[in-house]
């Protein structure tokens, strides 16, 4: 069996057999890569294929992710390689120093190995809007993998890596996570270090794991999160150690279902997979209730005004003075300006740099972000309303399995629906799981469920999903593990 | 005409490292030897703000009189400029760190304060290093600023100065700033209007930017009431602008209109947490600023003590060296009044244009070899002329007068021999100024004094050579 198709507690235990030398996993994850992300599927998970380069530091063998090579997505930085975000913009800019996650994954023992491609600034929903040409889904490849960490699940789905690091502002983890059938976790806002991840929303951003399965994710998130004095919005919390809580019952665990996200017109496999997960969770004596979030309907709109709008002052900095693309010709610093943003970003970027600009503009401040915000605050009640009567909410992950390419290019509105049940988590800052919940019967793509919890209660999301990956095993029907 | 007068000053926080990363701030280090990722605004990085800046903009809205905002919080000012490395400033908007406060001027009258609050600065354009390209230098990029903005209280360019002076001398004594003009601790905007009547509505507000001195701050105001005033008397319309000041040309120039003025789409900084002051903060700073007795106070201080005029107190307050200085030598020289002479001429001269005081400052100086040169004059051993010129720079090295006076011979010669000797070659050498006096004009004769004084290189007796010399010049 090829070792790429291993976890990482997989991998632990062969290494402790001293039965598996880092170099051979090296090698043989290579050659998966060789082979299978440009094979005819044309897959294309990696930015870097060409220069893919191994990245450690000398740990103890004891440590929790020795030997473990994670692939890392396009926005985050790693010292002495080049970081893009899949945008021209960034060609040539070359990091001079390492995000917190990066250091703790080194630290850890964990290697460093390949850069996934994603959305432009990680602004989209189907790994299409990348300055390197789109990435497919391994479950389909005439389908998105979904995004914008497209790559990142995209990859693991494939057996080209054993694990992998993504970023999740409205549903970046999760919907690809969901559309690849792999687990995803979007952790609780300020309990993952955002220093070195290149901002898309500073507000809403959050990296997280994308793993085979639960345990993997466990042990990946274990590894990154905790404080950092370096990002002045990092929870300065204990991090409890997560595989405490795998294996542990559910029983009498209270399972919220909102009713705001199962009206009519919900796709029919979807609501079918909700239903067959709501009768799994039961038979292990969870006790399910239907709950409200009433102002879910504004999830959508709220998102649209405060991400774009914190994005078009993120993305100031790519103004060609100081590293990256710059249009040389230019004639005088407006036009150099003009000229290297006008070249240096597509079309995904340039429209939600302008909705932002203008939601900020004077006159329109208190109509579009201002309001925004209060609205956003009322979506943080809801779910505080919601978990004092239950402990964590259930919903599908997306409103439709993985849809093809070029399907929702054009029409950029359907685009951003395709996000409507992710969003609202990262608008309150709670963490959000989303992991595989069903196949279409149809098409026998995955269907994903995403489990929503308390802030920094994530050690019982992977609690429940764990239980609910033992009972149904279809990561295992996905062949995400043997 | 009115005159109506708003001043913004920027006041650089003496922190040992910038507002929101650890690089260290040094002034004159080579370009962007000071930057780390974070203040070069490199992708990914995130602020953190810098405890100490924080206590120090405290200490200043206290020291103003001003109330700490409870809650803090920073925002985002968003504009293009190759010198702002992220696109935006991190500044404070809606929620200054100091609200209100007041400079008391010194016939009493009181300025109001509208706000303080904290910001980053931004790095610097070289244009004269390459002749077709501008490079930019971020080391002053994150650097902590103050901003604080007075109310529209001023009336006169007169009243602006003072006010700056004040503002300066608070800041310098709380140990807020060092308040160094040519180093850019402290750099001022100027908004100022005219109007006819004081029933009148304000005049349209123009903002004078690129005022480098409290002289120039005062040049550039009277210039636009000035201007504004002769407009308005011609009937022509004036318009709220941003004008330049131009220091060589002693003028201002349109900047940009209102119309071009820019949108900074201000929106709260997401990468820093708001929080909220506690009293036990406030307390600590208002503990510290107890103990530090203000220019004003010291000021009152000097005059009832020492019986110094307002003037003079007013320039030995306002700097703490200064004032420290003239407390040492009152303390074992009694005539006060010729301290702040010394101080006020002498010292101040040294310190506007001496290199070594640019390097050492005043540490160099021993304060009992200032007295003893004081006292070499008084007992008439050095003429104040040779005193002032040759021993006093010496003096401010650390070196003894008496030593100085004996080693480069510049001992005051009050030898009627000598003395007699200088006035007759005088007398030979000037036969017409002679003349002159004879024929009644008496000014001659302190021509003839400074001949002497000149021929002495400075040693000899002034009050000796004007009476031996007159009746010299009887006998001539």
């Amino acid at each position: 069996m090829s070792l790429s198709k291993l976890t990482t507690y997989q991998l632990a235990e062969l290494y402790q057999k001293n039965t598996l030398t880092q170099k051979d996993l090296l090698a043989d994850l290579s050659s998966a890569i060789q082979s299978k992300d440009r094979d005819k599927r044309q897959i294309r998970a990696y930015v870097n294929f060409d220069s893919m380069q191994p990245r450690h530091r000398k740990a103890d063998k004891g440590s929790k992710l020795w030997g473990v090579p994670v692939a890392v997505k396009d926005n985050i930085c790693v010292e002495g390689e080049e970081t893009t975000c899949g945008s021209k913009i960034l060609k040539g800019f070359i990091s001079p120093y390492n995000a917190t996650v990066i250091e703790k994954l080194l630290n850890a023992g964990a290697i460093i190995y390949g850069r996934t491609n994603q959305d432009e600034f990680a602004f989209g929903s189907s790994c299409e809007t990348s300055c390197y040409g789109p990435t497919r889904n391994p479950r389909d490849p005439q389908r998105v993998p979904g995004g914008s960490s497209g790559g990142s699940a995209a990859c693991v789905a494939d057996h080209t890596a054993i694990a992998s690091l993504g970023s999740d502002t409205g549903g970046s983890i999760r919907q690809p996570a969901s559309f690849c059938g792999v687990v995803g976790m979007k952790p609780t806002y300020g309990r993952v270090s955002r220093y070195g991840l290149i901002a898309f929303a500073s507000s809403l951003d959050q990296i997280g794991p994308i793993t085979k399965d639960v345990k993997d994710n466990a042990l990946l998130l274990q590894a990154i999160a905790g404080y950092d004095p370096k990002d002045s919005t990092s929870a300065n919390l204990p991090v409890p150690d997560y595989l405490n809580f795998l294996g542990k019952d559910i029983k009498g665990m209270k399972v919220g279902i909102p009713k705001e996200y199962i009206q009519s017109g919900l796709n029919a496999d979807v609501k079918n997979s909700l239903d067959h997960a709501v009768k799994i969770l039961e038979s292990l004596g969870a006790k399910s209730q239907q709950i409200s979030l009433p102002h879910t309907s504004h999830a959508v709109n709220v998102y649209y005004i405060v991400a774009p709008s914190e994005a078009s002052s993120n993305l100031a900095r790519f103004d060609g003075v100081r590293f990256g693309f710059r249009d040389k010709s230019a004639p005088s610093l407006l036009e150099m300006y003009e000229n290297t943003r006008g070249q240096g970003f597509g079309a995904e970027v340039k429209r939600r740099i302008i909705l932002g600009t203008y939601s900020l503009s004077s006159g329109y401040y208190d109509a579009y972000y201002l309001k925004a915000m209060k609205v956003r605050t009322k979506i943080k009640n809801d779910f505080d309303e919601a978990f004092k009567k239950v402990d964590v909410i259930l919903t599908p992950t997306t409103p439709s399995a993985a849809f093809r390419l070029g399907e929702k290019t054009t029409n950029p509105l359907e685009m951003y629906l395709s996000d409507i049940f992710t969003i609202s988590a990262n608008l309150a800052g709670i963490p959000a799981i989303s992991l595989p919940g069903g196949l279409a019967p149809d098409t026998q793509l995955p269907l994903g469920l995403q489990l929503l919890g308390r802030p920094f209660e994530e050690g019982q999301l992977y609690q429940i999903a764990y239980a609910f990956e033992q009972a149904t095993d279809f990561h295992k029907k996905l062949g995400n593990v043997s | 005409m009115l005159t109506t007068i708003g001043l913004e000053v920027h006041v650089q926080l003496n922190s040992k490292t910038k507002i929101f990363c650890g690089c260290e701030i040094k002034f004159g280090s080579p370009p962007n030897s000071q930057t780390c990722p974070v203040c070069l605004g490199l992708p990914g990085v995130l602020p953190v703000l810098n405890r100490q800046v924080f206590d120090l903009g405290l200490r200043a809205v206290l020291a103003l009189n001003g109330t700490v905002s409870k809650k803090i919080k920073f925002d985002r000012k968003n504009y293009y400029y190759p010198d702002l490395p992220k696109g935006y400033q991190i500044s404070q908007f809606d929620c200054p760190l100091g609200q209100g406060g007041f400079i008391e001027l010194d016939l009493g009258k009181k300025i109001r304060l509208n706000r303080a609050h904290l910001e980053e600065d931004a790095g610097k354009l070289l244009h004269d290093q390459s002749p077709d390209m501008s490079l930019v230098d971020l080391n002053r990029a994150g650097t902590p600023l103050l901003e604080i903005v007075s109310e529209p209280d001023l009336e006169s360019s007169d009243e602006a100065y003072e006010y700056l002076s004040h503002l300066k001398a608070i800041l310098k004594a709380v140990g807020v700033s060092e308040c160094d003009m040519e180093k850019g601790h402290l750099r001022c905007d100027a908004n100022v209007s005219v109007r006819k009547n004081a029933g009148d509505t304000l005049g349209k507000r123009v903002e004078i930017k690129n005022l480098n001195s409290f002289k120039a701050v005062k040049a550039a105001i009277e210039f636009e009431v000035k201007r504004q005033s002769e407009a308005m008397e011609k009937g022509e319309k004036l318009v709220q602008e941003t004008r330049l000041w131009d220091d060589a040309r002693q003028k201002t120039f349109t900047m940009r209109s209102k119309e071009e003025a820019h949108d900074y789409r201000y929106f709260p900084e997401p990468d820093l947490v708001p929080f909220f002051v506690t009293p036990e903060e406030i307390e600590k700073e208002r503990r510290a600023l107890a103990a530090i007795v203000f220019p004003k106070e010291k000021k009152e201080r000097l005059m009832n003590e020492f019986k110094l005029s307002e003037y003079e107190a007013r320039l030995i307050s306002a700097d703490e060296e200064i004032s420290d200085l003239f407390e040492k030598l009152v303390k074992i020289y009694k005539p006060a009044k010729t301290i702040v002479m010394w101080i006020t001429g002498e010292v101040f001269a040294y310190r506007a244009s001496s290199d070594e005081f640019k390097l050492y400052g005043l540490s160099k100086l021993k304060p009992e070899f200032l007295v003893q040169l004081f006292k070499l004059v008084d007992e008439g051993a050095l003429s104040f002329q040779v005193a002032k010129e040759k021993v006093f720079p010496e003096v401010m090295k650390g070196e003894d007068p008496t030593v100085v006076m004996k080693e480069k011979g510049l001992q005051q010669v009050s030898d009627d021999g000598a003395l007699t000797q200088w006035i007759i070659e005088i007398i030979q050498d000037n036969p017409k100024v002679v003349g002159d006096f004879k024929s009644g004009k008496e000014t001659a004769a302190m021509f003839l004094v400074g001949q002497v004084m000149k021929k002495s290189q400075g040693k000899a007796n002034p009050g000796k050579v004007k009476d031996l010399l007159l009746v010299k010049l009887k006998e001539v």
